[in-house]
């Protein structure tokens, strides 16, 4: 493989491990919900994900038991902001100080033992033979491949259906909705807990596909990450891929650059993809010029029926 | 046959007494004590014997205590600084960063400035670090003040930056000569903090410093003219345009000097405890700092009791390391009474009403 396919067969790698995450807290917030805990559930998925696949040997059962977990953490969180309408910022918060420390409280034991097994790379038949792209694109683990599916999918659901219309009404005016019969709580539960499920899967991602060990702090940022490339996309799917590959692009051109040129010192290379993230987030959100903003009208806001 | 059928109705609550908001968020520690206990059973330890361990050796023996005094004043700064940014609104989450930040500064200060020791240096020392924490909040803060950039998000991320600075200072320029450990020589003893012996304690003037300085930050708060347009800022932006108060001026000056108390956290750190700067000094405690803030209900004086109980807890955790128990469980039993608290104060609000009505069923 060539140093330039390598290059950015590994940013699709980068990519999806803060796409998972951040296609989650789009529908999250296009229901009008604010999921600041990423970084927790995400740590609370990869060490889920490593337990279960040393205790089991089955990376399917791994994400099983990930995708249990992270709707556990959505269920409390739903619980907290949709039904005791607390305040969103704050529940994140809590959720993120919880969710890392518990995962690193259990995860001590296993902390830095590899673990033998993996999403490995699978080469797709035809597709996979095809000089570059296939290299790039179609020789990639199979939490890619249904990232794949799930991204045209989610543009799909969110912008051509009926369902995403009223997705869409959930962020912008729940109380419309209210009126025409939809029960607003009942959705927002759903789709935070959606959101926290692939959440977890996007921690299980890193510590299962990109590497096969369990870390302290593992995820180092990726949570935050995917939740400033949600705003940076206006809460759109496609335009969240661009900016998760241009972020995987920058942090694994660090990590390659590393080789080459040595004499900069690696914490440059490891403070680039923050850098990058914060001015591109600075540029797309600013409101310079009273630019529109996408951001659905009531995020953040709980719905309260007697406050209509 | 017959029955009955409840339903269950909330009233929201005209007054919410003092004695209340205290009863039911004690509950929920309690409560929240309770689930970590059963995480820790579950995790093959004993819980009322880890809980009597930390809860003896780091709060009842003086050892503990005043280990717990002299090591609060970090906790103590950064919350009042997180607490003073969520006051208006503003979500710091970059205390961690200002922290780092801060102590560079300091360094700065201790390897290329002058040579003053004692209570000047001490000041002048402060004096660094405060302005490394703004300097770095500020980043942030004018981005949110000019084109309302979330704030959040750009400290948070600024935390990694300054983190790797941090790494970098302590593995390359400034390391320790001769050893291979990632930290800086020790700062001259002339700018140590001072300790008291008091009733045969020693105490670093810090538990003192902390005291002082939320006293001042709650008098700033409700008498002067500063505190009050933070106050009205922070209920209602419109208001307080309409009332010709410079709100963007507001959110840059709050943020800043938000960084800068971290930043006088990493201070208190480096002059009163470690004396030295250490790669990922800050350790997590500009992230507890959120948990304070919001547990104090932002009230500075409440700030120092509530940094005292987490910094006691923390420390608590070297005794039951000996056990086999992580360290990080400090960390999630503070998580997890925050979530606790979160849904507590819904029952301070409101009312439930469960009323019983008699239907006839089929």
């Amino acid at each position: 493989m060539s140093l330039i396919t390598a290059l950015l067969a590994g940013a699709i790698m980068y990519a999806v491990s803060v796409l998972y995450a951040g296609i989650g807290e789009t529908f999250t917030e296009r229901a009008g919900i604010m999921n600041l805990g990423i970084e927790g559930i995400m740590l609370m998925g990869a060490v889920t994900g490593c337990l279960t696949a040393l205790k089991t040997q089955s990376l399917a059962l791994s994400m099983l038991a990930v995708m249990l977990v992270g709707a556990v953490f959505g269920l409390v969180f739903a619980f907290l902001t949709v039904t005791l309408q607390s305040d969103q910022t704050v529940c994140g918060m809590a959720i993120l100080v919880f969710g890392s420390a518990l995962s690193g409280y259990l995860g001590k034991n296993i902390a830095s033992t590899p673990i033998n097994l993996k999403f490995q790379a699978v080469k797709i038949p035809l597709l996979g033979d095809i000089p570059f792209i296939g290299e790039i694109f179609f020789n990639q683990n199979i939490l890619v491949y249904i990232m794949y599916i799930i991204l045209p999918l989610s543009v799909f659901y969110i912008y051509k259906t009926r369902w995403g219309l009223k997705l869409r009404a959930l962020g912008e005016n729940p109380a419309v909705l209210d009126a025409a019969g939809e029960n607003v709580f009942a959705m927002r539960y759903a789709y935070i807990i959606f959101g926290t499920v692939m959440m977890a899967i996007s921690g299980a991602f890193v510590s299962l596909a990109h590497t096969n060990v369990w870390q302290d702090e593992m995820t180092a940022g990726k949570g935050w990450i995917a939740f400033a490339l949600v705003a940076f996309a206006a809460w759109n799917p496609a335009k969240l891929a661009l900016g998760a590959l241009l972020f995987g692009f920058i942090s694994n051109l660090g990590s390659n650059l590393q080789i080459y040129l040595p004499q900069i010192p690696s914490e440059i290379y490891a403070m680039m993809p923050y850098l990058v993230t914060i001015i591109v987030f600075i540029v797309s959100t600013g409101s310079f010029r009273n630019k529109r903003t996408d951001q659905p009208a009531m995020l953040a806001k709980p719905y309260n029926r007697e406050d209509r | 046959m017959r029955g009955l059928k409840y339903r269950i109705r909330f009233e929201k609550r005209e007054k919410i007494s003092t004695l209340r908001v205290l009863l039911v968020t004690l509950l929920c520690v309690a409560l929240a004590l309770v689930f970590c206990g059963i995480i820790i059973a579950a995790t093959g330890f004993e819980p009322l014997k880890v809980y009597r361990e930390m809860f003896l050796k780091s709060f009842l023996s003086q050892k503990g205590f005043q280990k717990m005094l002299t090591a609060s004043l970090p906790l103590i700064f950064c919350s009042l600084g997180v607490a003073l940014a969520f006051r208006m609104n503003l979500n710091n989450i970059g205390a961690e960063g200002q922290y780092a930040i801060g102590v560079i500064a300091g360094g700065a200060f201790v390897f290329y400035g002058p040579h003053i020791e004692g209570f000047p240096g001490i000041l002048l020392l402060a004096l660094c670090c405060f302005l490394g924490g703004a300097l770095w909040a500020s980043i942030a803060a004018i981005p949110k003040a000019l084109w309302n950039v979330n704030e959040s998000i750009t400290t948070l991320l600024m935390n990694y930056i300054a983190l790797e600075i941090l790494t970098y200072l302590c593995l390359g320029p400034w390391k320790m000569s001769g050893q291979n450990v990632a930290q800086t020589e020790r700062i001259p003893e002339g700018l140590d903090l001072p300790e008291l012996h008091v009733f045969g304690f020693d105490i670093s003037v810090g538990i003192i410093i902390g005291i002082i300085a939320a006293v001042i930050i709650y008098i700033v708060y409700k008498h002067t003219t500063g505190g009050y347009e933070l106050n009205v800022i922070s209920h209602s932006t419109k208001s307080a345009e309409y009332a010709g108060m410079n709100i963007k001026r507001n959110v840059i000056l709050v943020l800043a000097v938000s960084g800068g108390l971290a930043g006088l956290g990493g201070f208190a750190q480096y002059s009163g405890v470690t004396h030295r700067i250490m790669e990922g000094m800050p350790n997590g405690v500009g992230y507890t700092a959120i948990v304070v803030a919001y547990l104090s209900r932002l009230n500075p004086l409440v700030v120092v009791i509530v940094s005292l109980l987490f910094v006691g807890l923390q420390n608590s955790t070297v005794y039951v390391q000996i056990m086999g128990v992580s360290v990080r469980i400090a960390s999630m039993m503070q998580g997890a009474i925050m979530l606790f608290v979160i849904a507590g104060e819904f029952f301070q609000r409101y009312r439930i009403i469960v009323t019983g009505k008699e239907v006839a069923a089929e």
